[in-house]
């Protein structure tokens, strides 16, 4: 007797199921549930696009519409991975484009996509609507004229911090005038100057149009005529923020920004001049994201300045504070921890910070512990290598064992500053949720890894430069590499023969040693420059430049297990 | 000259951090945050010895120190952690704050419009015959013989008879004076590819796209370097 359900009734069951995470759990009850989630998911996601094979995704998921994918390693955005490494997006496009020509929204991150694979993307997929690339490369305006042109349906354009070829603004005339189903359209990173009549007509016909986000060569003087044709918005990155406006236009903008009720989300500001703050108020309300990378004005951006975001931004979720130019060069500077004191005093929903910062205390991290628990993300940046609490030189340890043990939700963290394995015991034993952990110029020992590896339960991606251990903690706790996305270590004390070992003894692992100049001859003891390890059921991939080893490619080991699958 | 044996040697000091000279070498090159120049520096572990403590003045900044101060936190690569496009916008600010206060010497034969921002950072290199890309910070050089320093580190480091390891660059610069294997060539916005070298360097910065190390024997086609000169500076 079959005891199953019809696959229509699990169908249903199943469309309620949103999460991957929870879709992954469903696909490994049984077979039947396994076929009917398969046939059913809509949007996958590959956080590692080494892990497995396009055409084995492209086959699994006979219904997929959205494809997310993640390439190179995060410390990649801080040029420590070489050029040439890898994250090809062009057999995904490939794969995809042959057998999913039904797909509508594609999402890149840190991947090579080429001028050939938007040009694919816009020539193969009838309805697609969204295309998100974030800190992507290898493809200049041309292929993004081509998606604008091709794509009928085109709902989601955005280009976050990736490196184009910029070769003029012409590409935003390519939109059709037909077209008016924008929702969102992110050329922030771009440089050169698009037409302003192209750019009003476009908003003018975009009456679904959320989120705008401008380049820098937007100039404040024109920014009241696009705001004036979307008043809808509800995320804005201005452009530059720099412009002599007379009291005419101050006026004429003030009214424009007012006119934003939906607006939640603030960004761009280029070289904001401090007498423009004020301009902004009406907004502050109802932010929940304040981003401020480019506002790098010292004046602006100091305690007092967050003191304000404090008191006028009840709202704010996100908070994001870069250091100005003179911030890296100088020991005076008026941002200091103080003003992430304040803000997570002031800020009730506060989920998620950047901080950058010269200097930090215990007491500061102690007091910001206690006023948000709620922390999910919690990125401090203490500029100062090795830095210790500035007022009672110990490490900061306790600062962030107070960070771990009381917000218990935290997903993300980044530590920094002087820290000893106590602070990574601390980590390993209360960090229970955590699931990406960034660590530079910190620890004593062995013992550091070996905390994290064992006592984070739910930890997937670590990543790690400049600490003072290796083998040992690695070796013994090589199983927990299967459980985990991906690990990162540059310049640690991890010796090739580490590395020869646990490939062998871990098949399902791709193990990664990148070295620029890799001597003639290796000895076991040799220490690696960075590596890079990760699970896939992929096997060894086929596109390693040079400076890529892996076992695969080494004679002196015995076994070639390199095939061609 | 650097042996393997040196290297290795170097290695081995790394936790006592007593390799400054070797590390000061390299981080000689690294002038701006991001330490565009500082690729292939082998994996030195930077101990707090080499870092001053927090609150004393920092040594006066010199790209070009001969090695004996540390590294200063932001003459380690990739670090401080903020991605390049920020890096970018950093230090094309800080060019427009130091041109405002004066402090920039606007030479007389320069157009008028190299005074407008410097919107350039980190732009791609390529050689012939290395597949390997790399990026280099023009903001992190202030000239032609700067920026060939760099690139000659770049992709000659390790040859013997380059550089020293105390950052004295006495040897003659191959790049620029063509009397070497291969040339320095850039490709402009407007796609042409030239030799480098010919105009004044701001205006080379704010037209550059990106370069390519290219033999010699391979540039016949580009404008040679003392003829049309003159023609491609009055653009």
């Amino acid at each position: 007797m079959d005891r199953r359900f019809p696959f229509k009734v699990l169908e249903h069951i199943f469309s309620f199921v949103d999460s991957n995470e929870d879709r992954n759990s469903v696909s490994l009850v049984c077979k039947s549930w396994f076929e009917t989630e398969r046939r059913t998911r809509k949007r996958v996601f590959v956080g590692n696009c080494y892990a497995v094979s396009p055409l084995k995704v492209a086959r699994r998921f006979p219904k997929m519409r959205s494809l997310t994918l993640k390439g190179k390693p995060h410390f990649a955005d801080y040029n420590l991975v070489p050029d040439g490494w890898g994250g090809y997006a062009w057999p995904w496009i490939e794969a995809m484009a042959a057998r999913r020509p039904f797909l509508e929204e594609i999402r890149l991150k840190r991947m090579v996509v080429t001028d050939e694979c938007l040009e694919k993307i816009a020539a193969s997929f009838r309805d697609f609507k969204t295309l998100v690339l974030t800190s992507c490369e290898g493809f200049s305006t041309d292929g993004i004229a081509a998606i604008a042109s091709t794509c009928r349906k085109l709902r989601d354009l955005e280009l976050r911090e990736c490196i184009v070829d910029d070769l003029g603004g012409d590409w935003l005339s390519y939109f059709p005038e037909t077209s008016t189903s924008l929702v969102s359209i992110d050329f922030s990173c771009l440089d050169s100057e698009v037409k302003l009549s192209d750019l009003e007509r476009l908003l003018s016909r975009s009456p679904n149009l959320k989120s705008l986000k401008l380049n820098r060569s937007v100039t404040l003087d024109v920014l009241e005529s696009l705001l004036r044709r979307a008043p809808q918005l509800v995320e804005l990155g201005t452009g530059s923020f720099s412009d002599e406006l007379d009291p005419e236009e101050i006026a004429k903008l003030t009214k424009a920004l007012s006119e934003l009720k939906q607006l939640k989300s603030l960004s761009g500001l280029w070289d904001l001049l401090p007498e423009y703050i004020p301009l902004l108020y009406s907004l502050c309300p109802r932010l929940t994201s304040l981003n401020l990378s480019y506002a790098t004005v010292m004046d602006l951006i100091e305690d007092k300045g967050l003191k304000t975001v404090a008191l006028c931004c009840k709202e704010l979720r996100e908070l994001r504070v870069f250091p100005s130019g003179a911030d890296l060069d100088e020991t005076d500077v008026t941002l200091t921890e103080q003003g992430l004191v304040s803000v997570s005093e002031g800020c009730p929903k506060l989920e998620s910070v950047l901080y950058f910062c010269v200097q930090f205390t215990n007491a500061a991290l102690v007091s910001i512990a206690k006023n948000r628990p709620n922390f999910r993300c919690f990125r401090l940046c203490v500029m100062e290598p090795f830095a210790p609490d500035y007022r009672t030189q110990q490490p900061l340890d306790e600062g962030f064992k107070a960070i771990v043990e009381r917000c218990k939700d935290l997903r993300r963290l980044s530590v920094s500053g002087l820290l000893t394995d106590k602070a990574f015991e601390y980590i390993g034993v209360h960090a229970k949720k955590l699931r990406m952990l960034s660590i530079a110029f910190a620890g004593d020992s062995d013992l550091m890894l070996h905390h994290l590896l064992s006592g984070c339960q739910s930890l997937k991606k670590l990543e790690i430069r400049d600490c003072p251990f290796g083998d040992t903690a690695l070796l013994e706790n090589a199983a927990k590499l299967e459980t985990m996305r991906s690990l990162w270590m540059s310049s640690c004390f991890v010796s090739f023969g580490a590395c020869k070992q646990l490939s062998q003894k871990m098949p399902r692992l791709n193990v990664e040693v990148i070295d620029e100049h890799p001597p003639k001859t290796r000895p076991d003891s040799s220490p690696v420059e960075r590596i890079y390890i990760y699970r896939t059921v992929a096997g060894p991939r086929l596109d390693t430049p040079e400076f890529v080893w892996t076992i695969h490619k080494s004679p002196e080991v015995g076994v070639s297990r390199l095939s061609i699958r | 000259m650097i042996s393997e044996l040196e290297m290795g040697k170097a290695e081995s000091e790394l936790e006592l951090g007593l390799g400054l000279s070797l590390g000061g070498g390299t981080a000689a090159k690294i002038g701006k945050p991001g330490g565009g120049g500082a690729w292939g520096e082998r994996g030195r572990l930077l101990t707090a010895k080499d870092f001053p403590s927090v609150g004393s003045k920092r040594a006066a900044d010199s790209a070009s120190h001969a090695g004996a101060s540390p590294p200063r936190s932001s003459q380690v690569v990739g670090w401080p952690p903020i991605g390049s496009h920020r890096m970018n916008s950093l230090a094309a600010k800080s060019a427009r704050e130091e041109e405002e206060a004066g402090k920039k010497k606007v030479k007389d034969d320069e157009p008028k419009d190299v005074n407008k921002k410097v919107q350039v950072g980190f732009i791609k290199v390529n050689m012939d015959g290395v597949a390997i890309g790399r990026k280099v910070d023009l903001n992190a050089h202030s000239s032609y013989e700067n920026l060939a320093q760099t690139l000659e580190d770049m992709f000659f480091r390790g040859n013997p008879g380059t550089i020293g390891l105390t950052g004295q660059f006495t040897k003659p610069l191959r790049l620029l004076d063509g009397s070497s294997e291969f040339v320095l060539t850039y490709e402009d916005k407007e796609g042409d590819w030239m030799l480098v070298g010919d105009v004044p360097w701001r205006m080379f910065i704010t037209s550059v796209k990106r370069l390519r190390v290219m033999k010699t024997s391979e540039a016949n086609g580009l404008a040679a370097r003392h003829q049309e000169s003159n023609e491609r500076q009055r653009k």
